[in-house]
């Protein structure tokens, strides 16, 4: 276990946590302004990244690409939103998870028929590609740094938005007490409407950051998205902060219990290969694990948004 | 938040017809299949649909009555499986006991993540039943010893008391229709007594129950644990039916497709679960011999069914054929 691996696989779990706070923080804000359970949230991360690929190639230009990637991931967000999720908003939350698992099935059956089953590869813009030392041996992707980067930046954009703007009240108070925020004349499905698109255009854009970094394919969306559930209900849902942090404790607990269970077994003075073979399961668990902890003891998560 | 609301109550009696007639036609109807149609695929076919039903019956007792959207129910499935296949790697390849380890399997799994679980409500029960269904499904991957990744064969099926009469798949064919109608029998038995009248009071005021003197708690476990049975067991005759198991038989899809089959056929009816159950796995065969894309047409349809049809096919049924 040497301290260059701990850095290293440490940027790396940063980099997994930021992407979950891209997909989480959207997920969260319509679970709490709606009280909508969207299943469907990772297959419009998977849509992001799709986009990515095709405007990327059309475009020749990464960051042209990107931003057409964007525009059109909010449109398909919107289009969604009024094709199904509107119909579902009075609806138990079993119908809303059937509703949005039908929508899985067709988007990642759809992605496959539009861009054939072969996994597509973006490439790295030349400006953000190569490595940089960030100390003594220790050489790191500018890439991965930037996905890191531009995640944080837009945790800090989020939070200004959501604390300091109008808009960010109302989504504020939709998510503590929606039925209050509408009596008091705010027109909570346009709000929600609103809420909807940003949510799918932020999962869109971890999309189009991590399609230079994973292959892109069907059902890419799928385990990013039971990731994104752990950590709203770790963090507690219908909040941001909670999101933030229960997406870093998963990013960093998942990454780093992958590369360093089995010698952490070992020191703990299990054989080699005991180590060896129950390492990967714990790790592959960890993160339920934790989750099942944090319920056991905290049955709203962390930071509960609502009373 | 709004706790999972219960859906539109089904009257506490239902009609003559779909208490006695419709259960009747349906398994009137399955017991002539073979006799209709002697291939082995289709032979296969129904099979597998009527342990998918078994399936999608055992969480209508928790989801029908008990108002709990469980989406870990694919891993009683796999673990009744992997009960089944790994004592057949160690050579004890009799039903007579592999079975009833199946069962208690599932029902040890539904003890303690049921214990866990049941302490939430609403959304973050779904949440914490898909988590212990990705753990299941995560130590199945792990299982090197037992295939990992890949799954596990088994060379032949199970053996009864020493014979190999599960081979012969019109014998399987009745051994699962038998299965099928005990379990819908038994399940019927326990939703009706005094325990399956709690279970619905909880469901439908929580607060009265427990003035009553109740703890839903414990009657929800119960519940929770004859589930896990249930389907541990359809998983037993699932690992039997293509003589293989795999980690791919519980992951979070097939939850969700559980849940599919007992809206669809209608969820707090029993034999609605069953219909849909046997109904989804059908339609998906179908549309898979038509294309390959036949998730295009079948997203859709669940998401249509979600949006439209509440209550599912037996409540269709109940609009169509009257009272």
């Amino acid at each position: 276990m040497s301290s260059t691996l701990l850095i290293i696989q440490t940027l790396n779990g940063l980099q997994l946590g930021v992407l979950l706070f891209l997909i989480a923080a959207g997920l969260t804000l319509v679970f709490g302004v709606m009280d909508f359970i969207n299943l469907a949230h990772g297959v419009q991360y998977m849509l992001g990244a799709y986009l990515a690929a095709m405007f990327v190639a059309w475009t020749g230009s990464f960051f042209i690409g990107i931003a057409l990637a964007l525009i059109t991931a909010l449109a398909c967000g919107l289009v969604l939103e009024v094709a199904v999720m509107r119909h579902l908003y009075d609806r138990d939350h079993l119908e809303q998870v059937l509703a949005t698992f039908g929508l899985i099935l067709f988007l990642n059956e759809g992605v496959k028929i539009v861009w054939g089953a072969a996994p597509l590869q973006v490439p790295i813009p030349p400006s953000l590609s190569g490595t940089i030392r960030i100390a003594d041996g220790v050489l790191y992707p500018v890439w991965r740094l930037a996905i890191i980067g531009s995640g944080l930046a837009v945790a800090l954009g989020l939070y200004l938005v959501v604390a300091k703007t109008r808009v960010g009240m109302l989504i504020r108070a939709g998510a503590t007490n929606a039925p209050m925020v509408s009596a008091l004349g705010v027109d909570i499905r346009r709000l929600f409407m609103i809420v909807f698109g940003f949510g799918a255009m932020l999962a869109g854009f971890a999309g189009c950051m991590a399609a230079p970094v994973f292959s892109v394919e069907p059902g890419m969306g799928d385990n990013l998205l039971i990731l994104a559930f752990v950590v709203i209900v770790i963090g507690g849902i219908g909040s941001i902060r909670g999101a933030f942090v229960g997406a870093l404790l998963v990013g960093l607990v998942d990454t780093l219990l992958r590369s360093f269970s089995v010698d952490l077994l070992r020191l703990s003075g299990l054989s080699p290969s005991d180590a060896r073979t129950i390492g990967p399961a714990i790790a592959s668990m960890s993160i339920y694990i934790l989750m099942a902890a944090v319920l056991f003891f905290r049955p709203t998560g962390l930071f509960p948004a609502k009373g | 938040m709004a706790e999972t609301p219960a859906p539109a109550a089904l009257p506490a009696t239902p009609p003559l017809w779909r208490r006695i007639w419709l259960p009747v036609v349906v398994f009137a109807l399955l017991a002539l299949v073979p006799f209709v149609w002697s291939e082995r695929f289709i032979l296969g076919l129904v099979s597998r649909a009527m342990i998918m039903a078994i399936g999608a019956l055992s969480l209508d007792l928790i989801l029908g009555y008990g108002a709990l959207v469980s989406f870990g129910h694919a891993a009683f499935l796999g673990i009744g499986a992997y009960a089944v296949a790994i004592l057949f790697s160690h050579d004890i390849v009799d039903a007579s006991i592999a079975f009833p380890v199946a069962i208690l399997a599932g029902a040890l799994f539904a003890l303690v993540t049921g214990a866990i679980s049941l302490k939430t409500r609403g959304v973050y029960f779904i949440m914490i039943t898909l988590a212990f269904g990705q753990m299941a499904y995560f130590t199945a991957t792990s299982l090197s010893a037992y295939g990992g990744d890949d799954g596990l064969r088994m060379f032949h099926r199970s053996e009864v008391f020493g014979t190999r009469i599960l081979a012969n798949d019109t014998a399987f064919y009745f051994v699962v229709l038998g299965t099928l109608v005990l379990c819908f029998l038994l399940l019927k038995a326990i939703v009706g007594s005094r325990f399956g009248r709690v279970l619905r009071g909880a469901k439908e005021n929580e607060r009265r129950m427990r003035a009553l003197g109740f703890d839903p708690f414990r009657y929800r476990l119960a519940a929770y644990v004859i589930a896990g049975a249930v389907c541990a067991l359809s998983g037993a005759l699932f690992a039997n039916l293509g003589m293989f198991v795999a980690p791919a038989y519980m992951t979070w899809q097939r939850s969700g497709e559980f849940i599919a089959m007992v809206v669809l056929g209608g969820m707090g009816t029993l034999i609605g679960p069953i219909i849909g159950g046997i109904g989804v796995t059908l339609v998906e065969e179908w549309l898979a011999a038509l294309t390959q894309h036949w998730k295009v047409i079948f997203g859709p349809m669940v998401i249509l069914v979600a949006i439209f049809a509440r209550g599912g096919v037996v409540k269709l049924l109940e609009r169509g054929g009257g009272k």
